[in-house]
């Protein structure tokens, strides 16, 4: 690949301003609306030939047989695998910490059980895509059928397991003088990227260059190498552009694996891309949860206990728990809490982390119950929040590293016009509709992992920063642009960043919203380092311009290295590079996770929000439309405003088809997820999109790294639902449980 | 996707010819037929459409929007939808039927579908569209799905125990409100349909959905003089708010003189396997006085024989209540 491509930077990209917290556009920006930018479904090579996998018509049951004469006979097709005629694959090793993770553990082809609807059984390689198509659709296959499981309700398998717990919670809730008990649905939802799942697999020996959709791709690489059984230095994992992932696109899925298998077996580069279809069967989803909520409280609305018992879907053979009791045990101050869960197994692909998991659908389920409460107790939701605003995490109590809830509230309230609201249900009226307004708190756990990253300035002046961390789409390129401006001091338009090759120092995923607050001590260490080997190569060897002055007394600005005393003395990099015969000045800087770490030991680390819905609701046709939004966020210092601003409005827009649109639903007869396609799943269009009002605190939060930064990609959608269901609440008297909200349920206000 | 062949009309007569040698007209003709292609083409992607031969016949002309004899107009067949919904005679004497084009996917596909197309579009019933499915309407005998499936967005009336999949288009509901006539020429000459006519109620021949012989080719579409006097309007309901089919439409016509009904014409689209006329309603309405009371009750007699199905049932509130709501906003009693 051409530097041009790999770079971040396009040709003639426009020099922004060079400071932290400034409005820096994206560096790739140009790239990606030229349609210069290479996504992995893009990427072309010689020889190249096209996978597509047949997926399973049953929900359970066995393969029979498998038939592939009509399609092997058809126009350029090279091969049709499946089980037995693939060498198979190994399992990977359980994983460690962030490492080796993979949420569909069963290899393709492990055994000819079929366990969910859209399960690969076989693919078939052809010249041309469409040749591949027409032979996977000729593949015939035999099933015998067993009955399947894909009922929406859930029930336990096994007893709960015990999240967290303080105090006596059933005994606080009996006495208590206020209760909330209600139980909440969010569906299965899907992350639909507008960027299908995609691999590229190309093998030199038992080398194997893997161009991915994927947010992770040291994990990518760690898992492969163990599937494939290959030398783990054999394979590189490459992914310079995402058309997002949403978690989607965090660990590997069947394809992936498939792919670099018929590619090794075919001898020829293989491109397999994911059919949207197919993405609502094999890559993950959000999976169904069923949460009951109780609430003990006094009349104050002091809380006196909280109940919090889960279910989630999960496929058959994986146990993926959606963590909807995250936020629980530290959100407010209550003595007695219980968090419980469990997982229901049915006959779907497997689930995975979805933007937010665990306190997106978890804070759906809080902040509703607060929100009944608040109108049980009738207290004003903000002012109900306020009262049990807690002084530490009541949960590990530590000391929160920075925490102001409160004040979002309170911003949110003044710039949503909250005084104004009459809650009485109905109560207000605009241009002849009925307005709603609503409010949640929401928090999001701020984390940083392991990361390293290399700098060099080179003669030019050019500095140069690879990490192997991905852009999902959210501006990782940027940002860590601006970290290196700030710490070399040399102008942004000069900085090239390079991400997504595993043969780069090791760098974290995308995902937690994790990358920034990881990375960025990384590159500003490794900055630091470059510009100290510059400095001493100005101060020793032969040739040195400042041979003998002391490291302390010379500074590196502007380019050029002078005595502090006197700047006027500046040699530029180049010459003291050539002084040197140096290439270039490098330097190596790493990151350590927050996971386990000094500062999890000392602090309860996390991000904070409140969340604003206005609707607009018409009785007569039970028409609802979300109007106007406002949302305050914690987030530490906020690096680069402009994409931060972007994460939080795009998390609002995902947050409104959460509320009122999104569901795959499974057909049980057939066990399949049936509207799987982006004309029966519906998400929120521009005109869903109302005037959103993001606003950003700006306290830094200096446990996390230096600049005080925290990451801004989740807790946008976190808590919004909520509000959105408040304010529904608020315009029609209706309260809506199970998500989403339905023209059904409104007709009942 | 079958393999095909393509050719590329010149003549009218050249098409028919072509189109005639298939056994049926109906949408499992192995000839047929391309317009815009947004229908055709997509389900062909999905295999659910296996024509051998494709006639394009967009370079047939028929794309004109012209007076007639008596007053009315004339819409060519290959007129295009974002045309239509923005000729400026259109918009003033027939607003319900801009409204309901504008109403309809999305102005890309607006400015490639064609009234013709538009008017043969497919249903969207997620069984139809999924060979791995049982229905009736793609493979006929082979059940149907809906029933006792996912079947919330499907049809309340005109369904039988083969198919309940709706008549999608938004544009047919204004079009049966205007009493248009759809003009056809096949091998023995021309001929033309009255609307109502046009589509055809699924029965034990779902896959049968119009009453195109082979060969047949839509030419134009006429509407009738507009009637001095009268309001249109055309009021769509759906989960989000565009780029979806509707849950309930109803396209209205009416006019009032003295605090009465006059002249009324009801159609409603995303309730029915064909775009549905409420006449029983008309009837009610006309010479009644304009109040709510009247609305509701017409309202809710429209819908008297609605069979809902697993799903639907909430449909027939909604479609009652879009048809009184599209009839107060054609009559002034509200204005959103
Ligand atoms: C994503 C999406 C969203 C949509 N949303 C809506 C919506 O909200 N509301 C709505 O109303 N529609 C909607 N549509 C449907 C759209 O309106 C139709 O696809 C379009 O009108 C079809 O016109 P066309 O010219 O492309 O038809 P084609 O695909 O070319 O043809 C459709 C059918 O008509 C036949 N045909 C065409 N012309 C003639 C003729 N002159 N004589 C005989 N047979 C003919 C063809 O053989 C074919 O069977 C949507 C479509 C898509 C893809």
């Amino acid at each position: 690949m051409s530097r041009a491509r790999e770079s971040s930077r396009a040709p003639g990209a426009p020099e922004a301003p060079k400071v932290i917290g400034g409005k820096l556009p994206r560096i790739d920006g140009p790239l990606k609306v030229s349609g210069r930018a290479v996504y992995t479904s893009d990427v072309s090579l010689d020889g190249m030939l096209y996978a597509v996998p047949v997926p399973s018509t049953i929900a359970s049951g066995r393969i029979v047989s498998i038939d592939a004469a009509a399609a092997r006979k058809l126009a350029g097709v090279r091969a049709v695998y499946y089980r037995g005629n693939l060498r198979p694959f190994f399992r990977s090793a359980p994983p460690q910490g962030f490492s080796g993770l993979i949420d569909e553990k069963r290899p393709p082809f492990e055994d000819d059980v079929v366990r969910y609807y859209g399960q690969y059984v076989a693919v078939a390689v052809a010249q041309t895509m469409e040749q591949a198509k027409a032979a996977a659709d000729a593949v015939r296959v035999r099933y015998a059928a067993d009955a399947h499981n894909v009922e929406p309700h859930l029930a336990t398998e096994k007893p709960f397991r015990t999240e967290s717990e303080r105090g006596n919670a059933d005994a606080a809730f009996q006495s208590a003088p206020v209760k909330i008990d209600q139980t909440y649905v969010t569906p299965t939802e899907v992350h639909n990227p507008i960027e299908l799942h995609a691999t590229v697999a190309a093998w030199e020996g038992d080398r194997v260059t893997l161009y991915e959709t994927s947010q992770a791709i040291m994990n990518h690489r760690e898992v492969l190498y163990q599937m494939l059984g290959v030398p783990k230095e054999n394979v590189r994992v490459v992914s310079h552009f995402l058309g997002s992932g949403f978690g989607g696109k965090l660990w590997p899925w069947t394809h992936s694996i498939l792919a670099a298998g018929v590619a090794r077996e075919v001898g020829a580069p293989v491109k397999l891309v994911v059919s949207r279809q197919s993405m609502f069967q094999t890559v993950g989803h959000r999976p169904r949860t069923q949460q009951r909520f109780r609430i003990g409280a006094g009349h104050d609305g002091k809380l006196l206990s909280l109940h919090h018992e889960y279910l989630n879907q999960t496929s058959i053979l994986d146990d993926y728990g959606e963590d909807c009791g995250e936020a629980t045990p530290f959100m407010y101050s209550v003595p007695n809490v219980r968090v419980i869960s469990a997982l229901a197994h049915r006959n779907i692909g497997t689930p995975t982390a979805m933007r937010g998991p665990g306190a997106v659908p978890g804070l759906f389920a809080m902040e509703s119950a607060m929100d009944e409460l608040a109108i049980a107790l009738n207290i004003d939701p903000i002012e109900l929040r306020r009262r049990n605003e807690p002084q530490q995490d009541e949960s590990s109590k530590l000391p929160f590293s920075s925490r102001h809830l409160v004040e979002c509230m309170q911003v949110g309230a003044e710039k949503f016009g909250w005084a104004r609201r009459d809650a009485r249900v109905g109560a207000m009226k605009r241009d002849g509709l009925t307005i709603g307004w609503g409010m949640a708190a929401c928090s999001w756990g701020a984390m940083r992992s392991d990361a390293q990253a290399s700098v060099e300035i080179a003669r030019d002046g050019t500095v140069t920063v690879t990490t192997a961390t991905q852009d999902v789409g959210t501006g990782t390129y940027t940002v860590l642009a601006l970290v290196a401006a700030e710490a070399t001091g040399i102008s942004l338009d000069k900085i090239d960043v390079r991400l997504g090759d595993t043969s780069l120092p090791p760098g974290p995923i995308s995902g937690g919203s994790w990358v920034t607050a990881s990375v960025i001590p990384a590159v500003s260490n490794a900055a630091r380092v470059a510009v100290r080997s510059l400095l001493t190569m100005s101060t020793t060897g032969p040739n040195a311009p400042f041979a003998g002055a002391k490291f302390e007394d010379l500074q590196f600005a502007n380019g050029r290295v002078s005595r502090k005393r006197d700047p006027s003395t500046g040699v530029p990099i180049g010459e003291v590079l050539a002084r040197a015969n140096a290439r270039a000045a490098v330097g190596d800087g790493q990151s350590s996770t927050t996971l386990g770490g000094e500062e999890s030991k000392k602090y309860s680390l996390h991000s904070y929000g409140a969340q604003f819905a206005e609707v607009s609701w018409q009785p007569e046709t039970a028409r609802l439309r979300v109007s106007r939004f406002v949302s305050v966020i914690d987030a530490g210092r906020m690096l680069n405003p402009k994409p931060a601003r972007n994460q939080i409005e795009g998390a609002v827009v995902m947050g409104i088809g959460m509320a009122l649109f999104e569901e795959a639903r499974y057909d049980k007869r057939y066990g399949a997820p049936i509207n799987s396609n982006l004309a029966d799943y519906i998400v929120s269009t521009n005109a869903d999109a109302p005037p959103i009002d993001v606003t950003f605190l700006d306290h830094p939060d200096p446990v996390l790294n230096e600049f005080g930064a925290r990451g801004v990609g989740e807790i946008g959608l976190a808590g919004t639902a909520a509000a959105i269901t408040a304010a529904v609440y608020h315009a029609t008297g209706v309260r809506v449980r199970e998500l989403p909200v339905r023209i059904e349920d409104l007709l009942r206000g | 996707m079958e393999r095909f062949q393509y050719t590329r009309a010149r003549t009218v007569p050249e098409a028919i010819g072509i189109a005639a040698q298939s056994t049926t007209a109906q949408q499992s003709a192995p000839i047929r037929f391309v317009a815009g292609g947004t229908t055709l083409v997509d389900l062909m992607k999905l295999d659910v459409e296996r024509p051998t031969r494709l006639v394009d016949i967009n370079h047939l002309g028929l794309n004109a929007i012209e007076r007639t004899a008596d007053g009315g107009l004339k819409v060519g067949a290959l007129v295009r939808n974002s045309a239509l919904a923005q000729d400026p005679a259109v918009m003033r004497d027939y607003r319900v039927l801009s409204e309901a084009l504008l109403s309809g996917a999305s102005a890309q596909l607006r400015n490639v579908a064609t009234t013709s197309g538009n008017l043969l579009q497919r249903t969207r019933c997620m069984y139809f569209r999924n060979t791995a499915m049982a229905c009736n309407k793609r493979e006929p005998g082979s059940g149907c799905s809906a029933i006792g499936g996912e079947n919330r967005t499907l049809a309340i009336l005109g369904t039988s125990s083969q198919c309940i999949a709706t008549n999608p288009s938004d544009m047919n509901v204004a079009l049966a409100a205007l009493e248009a006539t759809v003009h056809l020429q096949g091998t023995k000459g021309t001929r033309a349909i009255a609307f109502q006519d046009f589509h055809l109620l699924p029965g034990d021949t779902p896959n049968r959905e119009t009453v195109l012989e082979p060969g047949d080719l839509v030419t134009h579409v006429t509407l009738p003089p507009p009637r001095s006097g009268t309001t249109s309007r055309y009021l769509k309901l759906r989960d989000r708010a565009s780029y979806e089919f509707a849950l309930a439409s109803a396209a209205v016509v009416v006019e009032v003189a003295g605090g009465r009904f006059r002249y009324v014409r009801l159609a409603m689209g995303g309730i029915g396997t064909k775009p549905w006329r409420m006449t029983a309603a008309e009837q009610a309405l006309t010479g009644a006085p304009v109040d709510e009371a009247t609305i509701r009750q017409a309202a809710t007699l429209a819908l008297r024989d609605a069979r809902p199905q697993s799903q639907n049932g909430f449909k027939v509130e909604l479609a009652t209540r879009c048809l009184a709501h599209a009839l107060r906003l054609a009559t002034g009693m509200a204005s959103v």
